[in-house]
């Protein structure tokens, strides 16, 4: 059900005082669940959980022609499934230009990040390489499934295995996995999205607040060798508009966001990671 | 060697050759032109009219439906026709950039049918999009509070670059290329696009909101010349 005017405008009169609802501050999210190892046949998965919100992540790998413009490199391709089992507004049939958004959104992070190390993809320059599949599903939607998203598109590829490959029939033996990971580099991109209700701005939404959010802002950020903030990616949603200020004040808490989360995910990730062994 | 000098000789804060034409869709309620250098874009406003399937009515307000596409012969390597998933999402930017200004709020269970076609693609398709829907819609008669325009700012390398060419978006030396368009409202100032690829710190990105701010300011006046003198004619 489309959340009514009256409540979003309570949501706002509440935020004016700066209370939630669940009584979260303005920039804290919800308690945050990353589990690894979620489906065996995968290459990689991952389940998050933002609170309620839930949503799954697998890798897969195949073999496919590289783009003429990048020879040497590996290919990827996310795709983004809102599952009717996941909330009611959601209905079977092609992606609709929320989950068409959403993907494109997590997979300009991931590649723009230079996460994957594309290079390390390839197998015979302008005829083969391996092309990376991230495939994520929404399990229940209560508010802010674009972080979630690329938070567990980001924690199945940490945990990906290349399956094997046979040179002579030169075909990808699917179920097989070699003990090698996928190759990524150092950087973890996170993405953060902003959003702003009256004059407020507040992070991870639950699903009332995203109905009564009139613009967003997604950015997709990671850390240099200096410890500096990089912004890899960022998309503005939504019919409503950013001020200047608001936008500068947007940057400063992204940075500051950005060095508490980061920590706490890694360590999220490595946690599952030991469970599972 | 770091980037001191843009390939085309360009000042960093100078766009290209800009060139907008108003009326270039007789069929349509309103029609225009709209090129950075060899990007151009066409877009052609019909409506105000009534919305079918008659479900997707807002009876609060009217709806701005934009449709952008490449031709298949607008960039070097064919495009398949049709829409993609890339035309989709450009499409969904170009109605939330264009929205805010628009007084949709007269136009109630109509919709506004805006199609945003690329004839020649070298970067920025997006941002001369909008540029061409905003006069469009101008031309169309369609009540606005102001004008969007819109600008692809870069950062090449470590400088800023206003209105950056496919050849500075594949730049590879040093920190790359970082692609920001990003769209004003020409009155009130108001950011209603923005979007980025690549990597840019925290503090290099509002300078680039800076630059674009100033270019999309001579984009605007470049939209009022057009307009006025397309009135002047009529």
């Amino acid at each position: 059900m489309e959340t009514p005017n009256l409540t979003k405008k309570r949501i706002k009169d509440y935020l004016d005082v700066g209370k939630r609802f669940d009584s979260r501050e303005l920039l804290e999210h919800r308690d945050i669940e990353i589990e690894i190892g979620v489906s065996k046949n995968a290459e990689g998965s991952a389940r998050v959980r933002l609170g309620e919100t839930e949503v799954i992540a697998g890798i897969k790998l195949g073999v496919g022609a590289p783009y003429p413009d990048h020879e040497e490199e590996g290919t990827m391709i996310t795709t983004m499934e809102l599952l009717p089992l996941s909330s009611e507004r959601f209905e079977y049939g092609p992606p609709r230009i929320n989950a068409i958004e959403m993907a494109r959104v997590v997979d300009r992070g991931i590649r723009e990040s230079g996460f994957i190390d594309f290079k390390k993809l390839c197998i015979k320059k302008g005829e083969k390489v391996w092309t990376v599949f991230v495939d994520i599903y929404s399990i229940n939607n209560r508010g802010n499934l674009l972080d979630a998203s690329c938070l567990a598109a980001v924690a199945a590829l940490l945990t990906a295995k290349m399956p094997k490959y046979d040179e002579k029939l030169e075909r990808v033996k699917y179920g097989e996995l070699t003990s090698k990971k996928i190759p990524l580099t150092k950087v973890v991109p996170i993405t953060l999205t902003f959003h702003k209700i009256g004059n407020n701005l507040l992070i991870d939404p639950v699903l009332e607040e995203e109905d009564a959010s009139e613009v967003r802002l997604t950015l997709t950020l990671t850390q240099n060798d200096k410890k500096e903030v990089i912004i890899n990616a960022a998309q503005k949603g939504n019919e409503g508009t950013f001020t200047e200020e608001e936008l500068s004040k947007i940057l400063d808490l992204a940075e500051k966001t950005y060095k508490k989360l980061e920590k706490e995910v890694e360590d999220k990730i490595e946690k599952s990671l030991k469970e599972k062994k | 060697m770091s980037y001191t000098k843009r390939i085309d000789g360009r000042k960093f804060d100078e766009l290209r050759k800009t060139r907008a034409e108003i009326g270039v869709v007789p069929n349509a309620d309103g029609s225009a032109l709209f090129a950075f250098g060899d990007t151009i874009a066409i877009a052609a406003v019909y409506g105000p009219k009534q919305l079918h399937p008659q479900h997707l009515q807002n009876p609060e307000k009217g709806v701005l439906r934009v449709v952008y596409d490449m031709l298949s012969f607008s960039v070097t390597e064919r495009k398949r026709p049709g829409p993609s998933r890339r035309s989709q999402e450009i499409s969904k930017v170009t109605e939330w950039a264009l929205v805010p200004v628009i007084q949709l709020e007269n136009f109630q269970n109509t919709v506004i049918d805006v199609h945003i076609s690329i004839l020649q693609a070298n970067a920025s398709t997006r941002c001369a999009g909008i540029n061409a829907a905003a006069l469009a819609l101008a031309h169309a008669g369609v009540p606005m509070t102001e004008l969007v325009s819109s600008v692809s700012i870069g950062k090449v390398d470590d400088r800023i670059v206003t209105d950056l060419t496919k050849e500075e978006e594949d730049y590879k030396d040093g920190e790359g290329s970082t692609d920001i368009p990003m769209a004003f409202s020409s009155k009130t100032g108001k950011i209603t696009l923005l979007q980025t690829d690549g990597e840019i710190r925290p503090k290099q990105m509002k300078e680039a909101i800076e630059q674009g701010k100033k270019a999309c300011k001579e984009i605007y006046e470049i939209q009022k010349k057009v307009l006025k003198e397309f009135n002047k004619e009529k």
